[in-house]
């Protein structure tokens, strides 16, 4: 890593340090983003080469600071993983509206087979749904390669680019040589008032919406013509249209067909597809998640064979790819079962499961280590559905179940979630209070611990560590008017805990319980940081 | 056609150096020229739960994962995981596992990455001088020395047939 700015030309990479470094060489002015599992390396690689990169308090945030510097002219890449662009999409549906004058490049890491998701959503269809171009590379030298490009691609025709990895492509480490596409420099940062581009009310919507088409349309005739595709020249019996790590597997695996490599994904070379496939005796797609190709292709009314639905579900690999192609439908080989993740040993969340289960607690719960308080030994987390969720799922349980049960009803969220998405629900817990009362539980283990031990404006340190301002979650809920704000290590005294939960379940008010004591893992460092930025302060 | 490459898998669990180790190898590849691909899985795993990741190296490289049974290497560092990844090894592919070393005659049990490394090293054509390279440009000074002896202590075990 270390290594990574020096004059060699060749580094092996994983895919999110090659849109780091190719974010490095186009000088992008600023890095946005929040934590999330496959794409947290991008911007702390950024910054660890020299970039200037910060985490927004969600993916909406970072969305809209990336927007600002678009139209000051600068370049902005904002990253996120799949699910985060959903919080995102509001955003991002209208900024493909406007004029950008600057750049700006939007990465989803889509995370299919779920290894670190609460869903498999395939994300393409976000580009076709709000109207972005997208770019879909195969290894860490097309991560470099179409991060450029789409930097490129937003300045020629002032639109926001969804740059689409997958698990495979941001944590798979391949051979990146530098240097092999050069882009403009970036022009000075500027204001100029452009009202009708960039003030989305209906009467300038509307006639903005046909514009992105018109332009969408000139993408499309540019990606038929010159896209970032690649034709493979093989057999003339077996043809197959691919996409993104795909690619690779069917490489692999069937090494004598000719192949169609999409880079550009939407919107479609479609009159090279229809070539493609006129050109050969059976053309199938082979892509992963989502028939998206595959509809695009007959809508286009082109001929091709997609993959059998078994195969819709999880990530493909080398295996998957023949059975697919050898329309091999009998049951997969299951694989061994490995050891699931587990609380560490002295988990703070562990004393927090084990209240309550004793109290017999439903738990609304939301993401972050502490969901795996669902697994054994505890058992004591109920629901899980999105960022913030916690707080809304459990205001619903309590309006609806009997007295009785509703009262056992506990929010739990951790810092980084609640700050996320969860201030709001806050905000509805004050404004729609349960007849009950509710109690929302604050897991505070002062860093973004799940993806690997991130700041967030809870810690009052950026992502470079630095002292910044700080939300203090205790003060926040007092000023929303919640009269029981409780602080209290969980782990220090785990009876004291439970005696406060018990009593906060007690009374038919509103408690927000923060729970604090740092991640086991992150401890050391956090106070080594704390100690740094004193001695700045001294 | 270009030769099929080399395919490693080297499995444990999370906090046991998995990712440092196919690292290691990656880059003593890397170092040799040759096209090297390197896989693995962040997140949810690292909680202590079954690691594994896949380094693919040789002339030319597609898939970043080993196909199934395609390994010509297994390299596990908890015994309790050799039956979770037996099916990655290739017919006539060699596991090498903790139990053939010596775990008391390491510098420290921490090093056992680093000493089934060794062990590999055996069967592949990288020098001892470029595995000592990419120690040092993987490991932290001061950890340096205790892994250079485990490197050595694994490498002086007999390959099995």
């Amino acid at each position: 890593m270390d290594s990574l700015l020096q004059e060699h030309a060749l580094s092996l990479l994983s895919g999110d340090e090659a849109v780091a470094m190719a974010a490095c060489d186009a000088e992008v002015k600023l890095g946005t983003g929040y934590p999330g599992t496959p794409s947290t390396e991008i911007l702390e690689t950024f910054a660890t080469l020299g970039g200037k990169a910060q985490w927004s308090p969600n993916e909406k945030v970072a969305l809209e600071v990336a927007i600002g510097i678009a139209f000051a002219g600068a370049r902005a890449l904002v990253t996120m993983k799949h699910v985060g662009l959903n919080v995102a999409a509001d955003a991002l549906f209208t900024a493909a509206y406007t004029r950008l004058d600057g750049a700006l490049v939007v990465v989803s890491a889509d995370d299919p087979g779920m290894a670190s998701s609460q869903n498999e959503q395939d994300n393409r269809r976000y580009a076709q749904a709000a109207g972005v171009p997208m770019l879909e590379p195969s290894d860490s030298q097309e991560a470099y390669e179409f991060t450029l490009r789409a930097i490129e691609i937003s300045e020629r025709w002032h639109v926001p680019v969804l740059l689409r990895m997958t698990t495979r492509v941001c944590h798979s480490k391949t051979v990146v040589r530098r240097g092999t596409i050069t882009i403009p420099k970036p022009r000075p940062a500027h204001f100029a008032h452009d009202f009708s581009s960039r003030v989305m009310i209906p009467a300038y919507a509307r006639p903005a919406h046909l514009r992105l088409r018109k332009t969408l349309a000139e993408i499309a005739a540019w990606n038929d013509e010159t896209g970032p595709n690649e034709l493979i020249a093989g057999s003339s019996s077996l043809g197959i249209v691919t996409s993104g790590v795909a690619f690779q597997y069917v490489r692999e695996v069937a090494p004598e067909a000719s192949v169609l490599k999409l880079g550009m994904t939407y919107p479609l070379p479609v009159e090279r597809m229809r070539a493609f496939a006129e050109s050969v005796d059976l053309c199938v797609v082979i892509e992963e998640g989502d028939p998206y190709l595959v509809e695009g292709a007959r809508t286009a009314g082109i001929a091709v064979e997609g993959k059998p639905e078994m195969y819709r579900f999880g990530e493909l690999n080398s295996s998957r790819v023949r059975r697919i192609l050898n329309d091999d439908t009998s049951p997969e080989p299951k694989p061994v079962p490995g050891k699931p993740p587990a609380l560490c040993p002295g988990c703070p969340h562990r004393s927090v499961y084990t209240a309550l289960k004793n109290l017999d607690c439903i738990v609304a719960g939301d993401i972050g280590c502490y969901s795996l308080g669902v697994l054994p030994p505890f058992e004591a987390m109920d629901t899980l559905v999105c960022m913030g969720a916690a707080i809304g799922v459990g205001l619903g349980l309590r309006h609806s179940l009997p007295p009785e049960e509703a009262k056992r009803v506990v929010s739990v969220i951790g810092d980084s979630t609640f700050v996320h998405s969860g201030i709001t629900g806050l905000v509805e817990m004050v404004y729609n209070p349960p007849a009950g009362g509710h109690v929302l539980l604050i897991l505070d283990n002062g860093t973004t611990a799940m993806t690997g031990m991130q700041e967030h404006p809870g810690t009052g340190r950026t992502l470079a560590h630095v002292k910044t301002g700080r939300v203090v979650f205790e003060d926040l809920a007092r000023s929303l008017g919640v009269r029981n704000v409780h602080t209290i290590d969980p782990s220090q005294d785990p009876l004291k805990f439970q005696a406060l939960i018990q009593e906060c379940l007690d009374t038919p008010e509103l408690s927000v319980v923060i729970a604090r004591r740092d991640c086991l893992l992150a401890a050391r460092s956090i106070r080594e940081y704390e100690r740094c930025n004193e001695q700045q302060t001294d | 056609m270009s030769s099929k490459p080399t395919n490693v898998v080297i499995a444990g669990l999370g906090g046991q150096g998995v990712l440092k180790a196919s690292d290691i190898l990656a880059d003593v590849a890397f170092s040799a020229g040759l096209d090297v691909k390197k896989s693995e899985l962040h997140g949810m795993s690292q909680r202590g739960g079954s690691v594994s990741s896949d380094v693919r190296f040789g002339e030319r490289v597609f898939s970043p994962m080993v196909p199934e049974g395609e390994a010509n290497f297994l390299l596990v560092l908890a015994p309790d995981q050799v039956a979770v990844n037996a099916a990655a090894l290739a017919a006539g592919g060699i596991l090498i596992d903790p139990s053939r070393i010596d775990e008391l005659s390491l510098p420290n049990k921490k090093s056992i990455n680093v000493a089934l490394l060794g062990a590999l090293s055996r069967h592949l054509q990288f020098s001892v001088e470029a595995w000592t390279a990419a120690l040092r440009r993987n490991l932290p000074e001061k950890l340096l020395e205790a892994n250079l002896l485990s490197f050595s202590i694994g490498q002086a075990v007999e390959p099995e047939k």
